[in-house]
């Protein structure tokens, strides 16, 4: 399998039919992708392929042939994001942390907190509580603080 | 787990030569396929990855038709504007499938390969009549969606056979969709219901029986004039969902019965 991870040209050799997530954590040694619930519901596995957030532990590594794959560490530890969730406290276990900052890299210029919770709907946190995520993320969009950004969202 | 072997094909023709030759079964996103060997609750070890086979990606209108390519993400289907102006309550029920990382992934052929009872685009397939283009290597079919489904993940699609395309006619009436489940994202559905109104209502409901169903009695008495609180009784009678880990078959049928009654008075 031939792919580029985190902007190098990247050859495994192995089981086309490996989880990607496998292959990242245990050959490229990308550590910072989590395995959470093992079936594409808690998000923490969140890595980039050509640019698009998907789930590294319900894909066949065969599948990114030829695709640009980022996980966190491609965005070099020192990114306002990566910053704003150490400094709003939006990381309090860190499991699901990299999987929330790679799914908000998707995010448009100016979004509403309904988009930003929309963009992170498929990543769940159980201990840092999603106010201090959403505050992160809003802030690193220059977007005003949200108020009750945990109220209760009904989608119809 | 013995292990997974997964061979690529990289053109549609190339993929119905290996389904002829090999007993492999097609692979797309593998947002289900690869849940269920996470959690070996399948036994199927040999798998045709048919992800890179662009050319069934297109949404295009032939005639009057939609024609889907089965490896129509979500994604897509919530960005078409052939899908907005055509079936929108299609794109209304891929925003609900999982969250952005599954919707980047799932497909719409997968979605119906998988033959999920709870599956959440089958329902609108299902009220609009959709038809389902098979091919294999001999040639091409087309079978409503209606008669697609034969018991529990059990359909007519031959082992040689891939899904290419999902057809919609031009579909007359309002589009209603309502998924009911424990959360707006990430939940598998308690209760789907896709309906369209018009003077002969087509109604779906989904992860109220083994398969996918229509409510042909229900359908008949909305068609004939009945009130909808007769139709509603009668709806009431003709499901017969099951108890399940998600739900019980009570409250599946008081949910079916309430959205019902929410479809008539919302597209009154």
């Amino acid at each position: 399998m031939q792919f580029t991870l985190n902007g190098k040209a990247t050859e495994i050799a192995g089981n086309p039919a490996s989880r990607l997530i496998d292959v990242l954590r245990e050959e490229c040694l990308m550590t910072g992708v989590k395995e959470g619930c093992g079936e594409g519901e808690c998000g923490a596995c969140t890595v980039l392929i050509d640019g698009e957030p998907v789930c590294s532990c319900i894909i066949p590594a065969g599948q990114v042939e030829g695709a640009d794959v980022v996980t966190i560490e491609g965005l070099g530890g020192k990114h306002p994001l990566q910053e704003l969730f150490m400094n709003e406290v939006g990381a309090q276990c860190g499991i699901c942390t990299p999987g929330m900052i790679m799914a908000a890299m998707k995010l448009g210029d100016k979004p509403t907190l309904e988009e930003v919770k929309v963009a992170l709907a498929g990543n769940l946190c159980r201990c840092t509580g999603y106010s201090a995520i959403y505050r992160a993320v809003m802030k690193w969009k220059g977007m005003p603080e949200p108020e009750n950004a945990d109220k209760l969202v009904i989608v119809e | 787990m013995s292990e997974v072997n997964l061979r690529r094909a990289t053109s549609l023709d190339e993929a119905l030569g290996i389904l002829r030759d090999e007993n492999r079964a097609p692979i797309a996103g593998a947002t289900d396929v690869y849940v269920a060997l996470n959690y070996g609750t399948t036994g199927v070890r040999q798998f045709l990855d048919i992800w890179a086979l662009d050319e069934l990606r297109t949404i295009v209108k032939r005639d009057d038709t939609l024609v889907i390519g089965a490896l129509t993400s979500y994604t897509s289907l919530i960005e078409s504007h052939l899908v907005a102006e055509h079936v929108p309550m299609l794109a209304e029920a891929s925003r609900l499938v999982g969250g952005v990382q599954i919707q980047n992934r799932g497909t719409l052929g997968g979605n119906v390969a998988n033959g999920s009872p709870a599956a959440d685009g089958v329902p609108v397939l299902a009220a609009v009549d959709a038809v389902i283009v098979l091919r294999s290597i001999d040639g091409e079919r087309r079978v409503s969606v209606n008669e697609y489904y034969t018991g529990y993940r059990k359909t007519v699609m031959r082992p040689d056979e891939l899904i290419v395309a999902i057809e919609i006619a031009p579909v007359e009436g309002k589009q209603w969709f309502r998924k009911v489940g424990t959360r707006a994202a990430q939940a598998i559905s308690k209760v789907v219901m896709a309906a369209v109104r018009s003077d002969s209502p087509k109604i779906a409901f989904g992860s109220v029986a083994a398969t996918i169903v229509r409510v042909p009695e229900t359908e008949k008495a909305l068609a004939s004039g009945k009130s909808i609180e007769e139709a509603v009784e009668i709806l009431g009678r003709e499901l017969k969902p099951i108890d399940d880990v998600r739900s019980t078959a009570d409250y599946r049928r008081r949910v079916a019965m309430n959205l019902l009654k929410r479809f008539w008075s919302d597209t009154a």
